[in-house]
């Protein structure tokens, strides 16, 4: 095992926090929409988003830790957050 | 991390694998177990040997209950099965239950209606709740079982991409070879019952999912959540009393009229709203045997008249999926044989969770070399690692003798065979804490193996349900139990007898430090 440097130590601390947090926090939001605009009956899209939820998570956290830095798995969370965000606060409006 | 995609799969799985990998054991331990709850329900109450299922159970649960608690607002009547041929029923005391807002729990003989006395005890329910909330708050535990599962879930992905060569790792065993064995080994167990490990994970994580993720709920129901379970999941809205006596209809043709919407399948449970009272509602539940999807299947009649006021069919897709998933999870619907490959699959899990733990600190065995000493983390791997694997058979065992050693009359005596199962795992930490580990790991599994192995000795001697009564009786429930005890003794004794003559995790010998150095491939896929 190479020794471990200090930043070494901090790039997988926030990485778990993204993965962990981050990742909960972007599936909370994606099943979010997709509870919300699944062409079914409300029931239905809860329940199937639901369902879907923990295999979203899992790829969530996969990337997290597969790609090339710290910085990009903080960024490649925060940006789809914003889109999924965006619409769901959209079509809160509208409604 | 800094590698290729696959170096960083390794890295997650040996790490998220870790981390989670003594209360997975756990998890996977009692669940195992739990597929025979009704089973050890049965064993640990011997007193109920010669009850048996009756046609004419419901009616005599609902004759006791008119009598004993007429004015409770609901009852809940579970019928006998065969694996667990007692009634159930649950009612508000009038004298004020133990239970939750006064509910109380009694057990019925099927053909008399009358309250059978048994010892108390949790029997397999105890194992259940474990294997879910880990005898904490149910908040606490669930949180924690489902944290500890999503882990699992993403160490099996990343396990699955760390492989190239799956299938051929999976044909792959090189034995007596130190890491490179614990390796192909954790791999063959692994890969053996992926399909199994999946779908355990997930439909684990789905069975509690409106607590985990209920996100999704809410962006459609707000905090409205009881409007989603009744419009999802099919549960009724209460019944408002009349406030008027009315006077119940016979059960036994609604039964019948049920089952026969059902293709003659059985009634797992009836609930009965306001009992006494004009406006009452009956509930027939059916049962989920040869049946894959766990729906609520029920038939609803009005109470006086007898009326067929509703019947639950199928669900839409969704719910069906979700339903299915969870029949998946509890394996009701399983024949005894399924039910046995679903228990292997299990212990297939144990060995994979157990291997992957033993690996990470016979992997680290060649830096302990180099230091010249044990650093605190390896140690405290090591420990917890002999406490939870070879202490947790240990506490069932345990758990299985205060049963049978407790005082039947003891107060709370429930509680005590519990606290019975958490000092005998405590002393499984403590003891390795003061003594050299590989002794240990011998010492241990040799003292659960003598456990178990002398439990069906220890029945016979204290009960009448011992094998060679059973046996001759053909009472296979219980000597299914004694069986399989022998037949887990057998198991710990092989693992005790290969800890035994397997090189220390702690001093390694140099043959194995060569051997793993010169393998940088092996060691970076681990």
């Amino acid at each position: 095992m190479a020794s471990l440097t200090a930043s070494y130590r901090l790039a997988v601390a926030s990485r778990a926090l993204a993965a962990i947090l981050g990742g909960y926090a972007l599936t909370a939001l994606a099943i979010t929409a997709l509870a919300i605009f699944l062409p079914m009956s409300r029931a239905e899209a809860s329940l199937t988003a639901t369902l879907l939820s923990f295999l979203i998570y899992t790829c969530v956290v996969i990337w997290v830790f597969a790609t090339r830095s710290a910085t990009r798995a903080w960024l490649g969370i925060i940006a789809p957050m914003v889109v999924l965000g965006a619409l769901v606060w959209l079509q809160r409006l509208a409604s | 991390m800094k590698e290729g995609f696959r170096q960083s799969m390794a890295w997650l799985h040996t790490w998220s694998g870790l981390v989670v990998g003594w209360i997975l054991f756990a998890v996977f331990v009692t669940g195992t177990l739990s597929y025979f709850r009704p089973e050890i329900s049965q064993w640990m109450r011997p007193e109920l040997r010669d009850v048996k299922a009756d046609a004419n159970a419901a009616e005599h649960a609902i004759a006791t209950l008119q009598e004993r608690a007429p004015s409770s607002p609901r009852w809940f009547i579970s019928l006998p099965e065969a694996r667990e041929p007692v009634v159930r029923v649950t009612y508000r005391d009038p004298n004020g239950g133990e239970g939750r807002r006064g509910f109380k729990s009694v057990l019925l003989d099927p053909a008399t209606g009358k309250e059978v006395t048994a010892r108390e005890t949790r029997g397999g329910d105890f194992f259940y709740r474990f294997h879910f909330e880990l005898s904490m708050k149910p908040l606490w535990g669930r949180w924690i079982v489902g944290f500890c599962a999503m882990f699992m879930f993403v160490a099996i992905i990343s396990g699955v991409i760390t492989h190239k060569k799956i299938f051929k790792d999976f044909f792959t065993f090189r034995p007596k070879k130190g890491q490179r064995s614990w390796l192909d080994a954790h791999n063959a167990v692994g890969v053996l019952a992926l399909p199994y490990h999946v779908m355990i994970t997930y439909t684990g994580l789905v069975t509690l999912m409106f607590m985990y993720m209920p996100w999704g709920v809410q962006a459609n129901y707000g905090d409205n959540r009881e409007a989603f379970f009744d419009e999802a999941l099919g549960v009724p809205a209460e019944v408002k009393p009349a406030n008027q006596p009315g006077t119940l209809t016979n059960i036994k043709p609604l039964i019948e009229q049920a089952r026969e919407h059902w293709d003659g399948a059985n009634v797992a449970f009836i609930t009965v709203n306001n009992p006494s009272d004009a406006n009452s509602r009956i509930m027939i539940r059916r049962d989920n045997e040869h049946r894959l999807s766990t729906s609520n299947q029920s038939a609803e009649f009005a109470g006086t008249t007898g009326e067929l006021l509703s019947l639950a069919g199928e669900p839409p897709p969704a719910s069906q999926t979700r339903a299915v998933m969870f029949g998946l999870h509890m394996a009701t619907f399983s024949s005894i044989t399924l039910r046995w490959l679903f228990a292997l699959s299990g212990l297939g899990g144990i060995l994979m969770v157990a291997s992957g733990l033993v690996l990470w600190s016979v992997k680290r065995a060649p830096e302990r070399v180099k230091l010249g000493y044990t650093p605190f983390g390896h140690r405290l791997v090591e420990v917890l690692n002999i406490g939870v694997i070879s202490g947790l058979p240990i506490a069932i065992a345990a758990f299985f003798y205060a049963n049978r050693l407790l005082p039947v009359e003891l107060a709370g005596r429930a509680d005590w065979e519990v606290r019975t199962f958490f000092a005998a795992w405590l002393l499984s930490f403590v003891i390795p804490l003061i003594r050299p580990a590989r002794a240990d790991w011998t010492t241990q599994f040799v003292a659960g193996a003598a456990l178990f192995a002398a439990l069906p000795a220890l029945n016979a001697a204290t009960t009448q349900t011992h094998l060679g009564v059973t046996l001759a009786h053909g009472n296979w429930v219980y000597a299914g139990f004694d069986l399989t005890m022998l037949g887990i003794a057998a198991l710990l004794a092989l693992t005790a007898w290969y800890a035994s003559r397997t090189p220390t995790s702690r001093k390694p010998a140099k043959r194995q430090a060569v051997e793993v150095s010169g393998l940088p491939a092996e060691a970076e896929r681990a």
